[in-house]
């Protein structure tokens, strides 16, 4: 074990390269902005151009800060699946704890027309959205959890998370045969994941969301490090299974389906991050883990979304896009080296 | 109460199970401090259920379980956490934790609420790695261990919680005969050094007769519990097994195959 104080050195290097990856978020988009101009608005002076000022301070600077909370909060949640399934495979894509929240989001967003039978643009707000991804996450989480004390495969788990998929996608496509054009598209919209185009108070909700998540997680952390013996030696060492679980559970919940409310379900992050982190940090002690792999899915997220601008041009890919084909890999090498299965 | 208070563990007319189904009964025994205790009886007779009983980790079907003069189900988890420890025949976890990361969760009842070791806590963590032999291993991570290297990692782990009461569940199973010994020595010097009650099951009936101080005997009946020299003199052993298969000898305290 070593000590907390000779992680300094590496928590310094990271912090910097988020400073780093802030910065190279903010400076890329459709518009180009010299960089010595967006600096000196960043450091409270005025550009020249009226409009850059309006793009920094207005669109920029929320999606980037947006991009290390849905990055960060993502991340920390898979790292809370992945030792309470004792899985490493774990995360809220793959668990399909995502797929919870995009149903919960579908209902909102297309639902309504099948009930009132007019678009239901009126009924939606971003609080019902956040409740409705959040509440069909635990749904999804709960079930998983029951499976989980029956079945301890990890592969069993990862087919459920599969088959869940398969139901949201399902339960979609039938809402979406009943929604208008209008409904179907902003659905669409959603699910192909997004850190911009949120409102100042959609991104203070958001930061409120993820800060309870964390908050939880942080009080949580003796609890992950004892079950990582496993729930009976947890048990041995005063551990109160049900509550810690519930917490935990809890925790996780309101990060995946807050999250996802917002930006949309976001593909591999949850998974990827906290294994990369580990490659790094090489330690399974969750008072380093945590605020590491926060840092690292902070990081990850700006990167991808710096790549889904498409520097200097005025087309966006779809995030998902671009954190599938970063997370996916991680995850065949993760089955490769299968033999050790380690978390 | 005294008279309780001498013995470390105290278990009156227990029975252990599940909801519908009885799995063994009628068991008495007591065991003062510094003891080391196994138990042994065919496959299937209640051995791991009755540690797990001991444990809280399942609640009895009925008697009396006392531990140092306080009945168990009235000690919370988190008490009971600095009562007694195990050592249990699952692997851990996550074997991504190194020796030294593994022992060191066993401090976690006298931790604070995030974890932090203090001084007296690593050392703790110290004499646990020195007492089993550890210290040049203290940084490797358990899943380049051997399986009796894990096992002593698992047990130190036990002794680092630092509880008056050591339950261990088969701790010898999966080991060569060099290792086996050596383990039961490491828990015959923990139970008479540090005066930890130890109890364990085990298969390893020569092992036991030779390193244990007592010996509980289950074998769905009398379940009779004593030394290893009342036991066999009393011809325990002998009825332990159908005696057209093996027999006990009473002169090298070993079992012998009819042919």
């Amino acid at each position: 074990m070593h000590s907390l104080k000779s992680y300094r050195i590496s928590f310094a290097l990271i912090s910097l390269a988020l400073c780093f990856a802030w910065l190279l978020n903010i400076s890329s988009g459709s518009v180009q902005i010299p960089f010595d101009a967006l600096l000196s608005v960043l450091l409270g002076s005025t550009a020249e151009i009226d409009s850059w000022n309006y793009i920094i301070w207005n669109y920029r600077i929320p999606k980037a800060f947006t991009a290390v909370l849905v990055g960060g909060g993502l991340s920390i949640s898979g790292l809370l699946m992945q030792t309470l399934f004792r899985n490493p495979l774990a995360g809220p894509f793959v668990l399909g704890i995502s797929s919870g929240a995009s149903l919960g989001a579908a209902l909102i967003l297309m639902g309504a027309t099948l009930i009132a039978g007019v678009s239901s643009f009126t009924f939606i707000n971003d609080i019902s959205m956040a409740v409705a991804a959040s509440l069909g996450s635990f749904l999804v989480l709960m079930v998983v959890m029951l499976v989980a004390n029956r079945v301890k495969d990890t592969m069993a788990l990862l087919i459920i998370g599969l088959m869940f998929g398969s139901i949201t996608a399902a339960l979609v496509s039938v809402l979406a045969y009943f929604s208008s054009a209008e409904d179907l598209q902003r659905y669409i919209f959603w699910s192909f994941g997004s850190v911009g185009n949120l409102s100042g108070q959609q991104v203070m909700l958001l930061s409120g969301v993820v800060l309870l998540g964390l908050l939880l997680s942080v009080l949580s952390i003796k609890k992950l490090n004892a079950f990582l013996l496993g729930e009976n030696y947890a048990q041995s060492l005063g551990v109160s299974l049900k509550k810690s679980r519930l917490i935990i559970i809890i925790a996780t919940g309101i990060l995946a389906g807050g999250i996802t409310a917002f930006a949309g379900p976001i593909a591999f992050i949850g998974l990827a991050v906290p294994h990369l982190t580990r490659q790094i940090f090489d330690t399974m002690e969750h008072r380093v883990l945590i605020p590491a792999v926060f840092l690292y899915g902070s990081i990850l997220m700006l990167l991808c979304d710096t790549i889904a601008q498409l520097p200097n041009s005025a087309n966006v890919l779809p995030i998902n896009a671009i954190t599938s084909l970063v997370g996916a890999p991680v995850v065949i090498w993760l089955l490769v080296r299968k033999r050790k299965m380690l978390f | 109460m005294s008279e309780l208070k001498k013995h470390s563990i105290t278990v009156k007319n227990l029975i252990v199970g599940y909801k519908n189904k009885t799995v063994a009964d009628n068991i008495n025994f007591a065991i003062e401090p510094g003891q080391l205790c196994g138990i042994v009886g065919v496959n299937g007779i209640g051995k791991s259920t009755l540690l797990r009983t001991l444990g809280k980790l399942q609640p009895k079907l009925s008697g009396e379980i006392a531990i140092e003069g306080k009945a168990l189900e009235l000690n919370s988890s988190f008490e009971l956490a600095k009562i007694l420890s195990f050592v249990l025949t699952e692997q851990p976890a996550s074997k991504n934790l190194t020796v030294q990361e593994l022992i060191a969760l066993g401090r976690q009842p006298y931790t604070n609420w995030i974890g932090t070791l203090t001084k007296e806590d690593k050392q703790q963590v110290e004499e646990s790695l020195s007492s089993f032999l550890l210290k040049d291993l203290r940084n490797n991570k358990c899943h380049e261990l051997s399986d009796g290297q894990l096992q002593r990692v698992l047990i130190a782990r036990a002794m680092a919680q630092d509880t008056p009461l050591i339950l261990l569940d088969e701790p010898t199973t999966h080991l060569d005969l060099y290792h086996k010994v050596q383990i039961l020595k490491l828990l015959q010097q923990l139970a008479h050094a540090k005066k930890k009650t130890i109890l364990f099951t085990t298969h390893e009936i020569d092992l036991a007769i030779q390193l244990c101080d007592k010996i509980l005997i289950l074998d769905g009946r009398a379940n009779p519990i004593g030394t290893p020299k009342e036991l066999i003199e009393q011809n325990y052993f002998d009825q332990l097994f159908p005696s057209e298969m093996v027999q006990f000898d009473a002169k090298t305290g070993s079992f012998k195959v009819n042919k």
